[in-house]
């Protein structure tokens, strides 16, 4: 899958230097994964002292710090491009949900176990093709990101992965609620991979790792792909879901409340 | 089989040096001069040097036909009592109990501050309270780990506290209703915990004595984040100063609480100390607290809710309130203001993560049940 | 124990996940060390959670589990059996030896 992605790397070697200086693009580009690990970060973080064992609330919890991690850094680097003075805080607190530029998987509802894990595996296995080539794009500054962010998703991969074939694979109501949960989740990849030229990296290029990935823990598992034609999007322009606007309230109440404060 | 501790947990430390350790770092920079941790950090470091000389001087002979007078030598010679070794079963009762309790509370404690991780006002204090109170997790582990070598398990400590039938620390029924909280938490709560927690570094029973050890090196962190918050808050603006002393005002007495009744109350005492399982009184700890939180407040700028603090040139120590012993044993009844959502979240955590523990268990099963031609594995050390 | 043996009988009683024991090796060169124990239904949960619960601060650059119950112990009872015999073997020890001045090398 590494090996993929290195392909998709060497077989796009262009790609990131074809943006042009600076600029909005870029920003917008470098705000949706920003936003991407940000929204994941919440999620996961709100399953600290809920986890259905001791050693998982551990787990998840390390899991929202990489992306937290991620998301500091690239909210800093987006804060640069655009040269408006905004910083990490800046933009994640004081931002409406129409400026968040995160794809909808992420902020979609925790769920049960199961659908988070679902959520999980399927943002793990575009994260990783993604800072995979990120790591050797012409931006310094982003292939820095990207390589320590690769290792880190390569990690949230096997995790989710782990999970997925023991809930697919395990007892019937298990098994159940994961194909629910991979039914429920999987129209919002979509989004994930869907082409887009003119970006630093054209999404649909990630595509091919994402699905043999995908497809052999989903078969290992025992789990399908369901047949929809339905293919919700919108986050990258800042369309959401009904649910980020209530995540981000709870997100930024206190430091919306305190405007000025250092904390 | 538990045993293996024999080898020593941290016996061979893993040489973690806590102030370079990755997280330090964050948040490490601006914290005000103050040595009280970096003492009490080197008390546990003390211990540990006290625990491998102890491994040092080693012990001939074993139990044999008295082993109780083994025991008692074992203790009075400052050595630890390892998990086979024979013990006396009030010994052995006690010590479950405590570190049962003390896992306990490390899970319950979480959350009073994963109360506040979703709102954190900034992204640091974010990372920062949620490395936090992973280590909580992580601490409760580590304890139930401990108990695990006396013979019980964890599933049925994890019982015993669903059904009620064992405590943790009272002070994790309050509510934390301000982010102010979640520093006076680290600065109070965690101050506390540390006074009471360092001498247990010295334990008689090396496999708490070593996890006491660990827990107390990460913990370090803990209390410097709480006060780092304080600081910050009691320096910023008007509303974020009231709202630091509002939380230190109702977190005082409960803190102080924390050290358990007086000693002329307290019913464990005695018998743990003989045993070194404790080593000093609930009065001393409080005492040594009180001291020590009196020049953290003046450096912050917040007032200690007591009227009646004040030094003491005879005892060489401050004179202070007690805080109210009867709200103590109604708290620990049950009666405190969060007691029954603390225990419920923790029951439902459990009752709804039980699918996925119960699949877990059938996968592996499945799995061995597949027995695969044996895998050339390659030779390990 | 029986006094520490009544389940309250939660719902969903999956049997226990079994306990593992952790060994870290803390830096290249150094043996591996036992840093404590964990739960967990299979072989590589038991990895994966040893990693987050104890190598969250760089403590190791490789790690073993070893299900408790594989382990074979000696019991204190055995101690003298096992271990004394090694006391009065004294010229298995290099300070045994009384070096001739002038000798080097040894």
């Amino acid at each position: 899958m590494t090996a993929h992605a290195e392909q998709t790397a060497q077989a796009v070697p262009g790609a990131v230097q074809a943006v042009p200086e600076a600029g909005t693009d870029r920003f917008d580009f470098v705000l949706g994964l920003a936003d991407d690990a940000l929204v994941a970060a919440q999620r996961l973080a709100q399953w600290c002292t809920h986890g259905p064992e001791m050693e998982e609330d551990i787990a998840l919890a390390n899991i929202a710090l990489d992306q937290l991690g991620a998301a500091r850094l690239l909210l800093t680097y987006a804060g640069e491009l655009e040269g408006a003075g905004r910083d990490e805080d800046a933009l994640a607190y004081r931002r409406d949900d129409r400026e968040f530029r995160n794809c909808l998987l992420v902020e979609l509802p925790n769920g049960d176990f199961a659908l988070t894990m679902a959520k999980l595996l399927f943002l793990a296995a575009y994260q990783v093709p993604l800072y995979t080539v990120l790591a050797s794009c012409g931006d310094e500054r982003l292939a820095e990101i990207g390589a320590k962010a690769r290792k880190e998703s390569a990690y949230h991969l096997d995790h989710a992965s782990l999970w997925v074939r023991r809930l697919g694979d395990g007892t019937d109501e298990s098994h159940r609620r994961m194909q629910a949960a991979v039914d429920e989740v999987w129209p919002y990849t979509h989004e994930l991979l869907a082409p887009d030229p003119t970006a630093p990296i054209d999404p649909a290029t990630l595509r091919v790792d994402f699905d043999s990935v995908v497809s052999g823990v989903l078969a290992e598992a025992t789990l399908t792909v369901p047949e929809t034609a339905w293919k919700p999007d919108g986050g990258r322009s800042g369309v959401h879901t009904e649910h980020l606007s209530y995540l981000l309230a709870e997100l930024q109440v206190l430091h919306r409340a305190h405007p000025g404060a250092s904390w | 089989m538990r045993d293996l501790l024999l080898a020593g947990n941290l016996l061979h430390p893993l040489e973690i040096d806590v102030l370079s350790c990755n997280t330090w770092g964050m948040y490490g920079n601006d914290f005000p001069a103050d040595d009280t941790a970096g003492g009490l950090l080197g008390e546990v470091e003390a211990a540990e040097m006290a625990l491998r000389a102890a491994a040092e001087r080693g012990r001939h002979g074993s139990a044999g036909a008295d082993p109780a007078a083994y025991f008692a030598e074992v203790v009075a010679a400052d050595q630890k009592v390892e998990p086979r070794d024979w013990m006396p079963e009030a010994y052995r009762a006690t010590l479950i109990r405590q570190i049962a309790q003390h896992a306990h509370s490390e899970i319950i404690g979480m959350q009073p501050e994963g109360n506040w991780i979703t709102r954190a006002p900034s992204l640091k204090r974010k990372a920062i309270l949620l490395a936090k109170v992973q280590d909580e997790a992580g601490h409760g582990l580590y304890l139930y780990a401990a108990a695990e070598t006396l013979g019980v398990s964890r599933d049925e400590l994890v019982d015993l506290l669903l059904a009620g039938r064992q405590k943790y620390s009272s002070i994790f029924n309050y509510p934390t209703l301000s982010w102010a909280d979640m520093g006076t938490i680290g600065w109070l709560v965690d101050g506390a915990a540390i006074v009471n927690q360092v001498p247990l570094c010295r334990c008689s029973y090396g496999p708490y004595a070593r996890a006491m050890i660990r827990i107390c090196k990460e913990e370090s962190f803990h209390q410097r984040q709480g006060y780092e918050i304080l600081h910050t808050l009691a320096h910023g603006t008007p509303a974020q100063r009231e709202m630091a002393q509002d939380s230190v005002n109702r977190w005082w007495y409960p803190s102080l609480a924390m050290f358990g009744p007086p000693d002329t109350d307290s019913t464990h005492s005695a018998q743990s100390m003989a045993w070194k399982i404790k080593r000093f009184s609930n009065d001393e700890l409080r005492q040594r607290f009180v001291d020590m939180c009196v020049g953290q407040a003046e450096v912050l700028g917040l007032t200690l809710p007591d009227p009646a603090l004040r030094w003491n040139d005879e005892r060489g120590a401050y004179d202070f309130t007690q805080p109210d012993y009867a709200e103590l044993m109604r708290v620990i009844k049950g009666a405190g203001p969060c007691n029954r959502q603390r225990m419920e979240h923790r029951r439902r955590a459990h009752r709804e993560g039980a699918w996925v523990r119960a699949a877990a268990a059938a996968y592996a099963a499945k799995q061995a049940n597949k027995k695969e031609p044996a895998k050339q594995k390659e030779k390990v050390a | 124990m029986s006094e520490y043996s009544e389940p309250t009988g939660q719902p969903g009683g999956a049997p226990p996940a079994p306990l593992w024991e952790v060994f870290v090796r803390a830096r290249r060169g150094l043996a591996h060390t036992h840093v404590g124990s964990l739960h967990a239904a299979d072989a590589e949960l038991a990895l994966r959670n040893a990693r987050d619960l104890y190598t969250r601060r760089q403590e190791g650059v490789s790690i073993w589990v070893l299900p408790a119950a594989a382990i074979t112990a000696s019991s204190p009872d055995e101690k003298d059996a096992f271990f004394d015999p090694a006391a009065d073997k004294v010229y298995r020890h290099p300070t045994f030896y009384e070096v001739p001045e002038g000798a080097a090398h040894l």
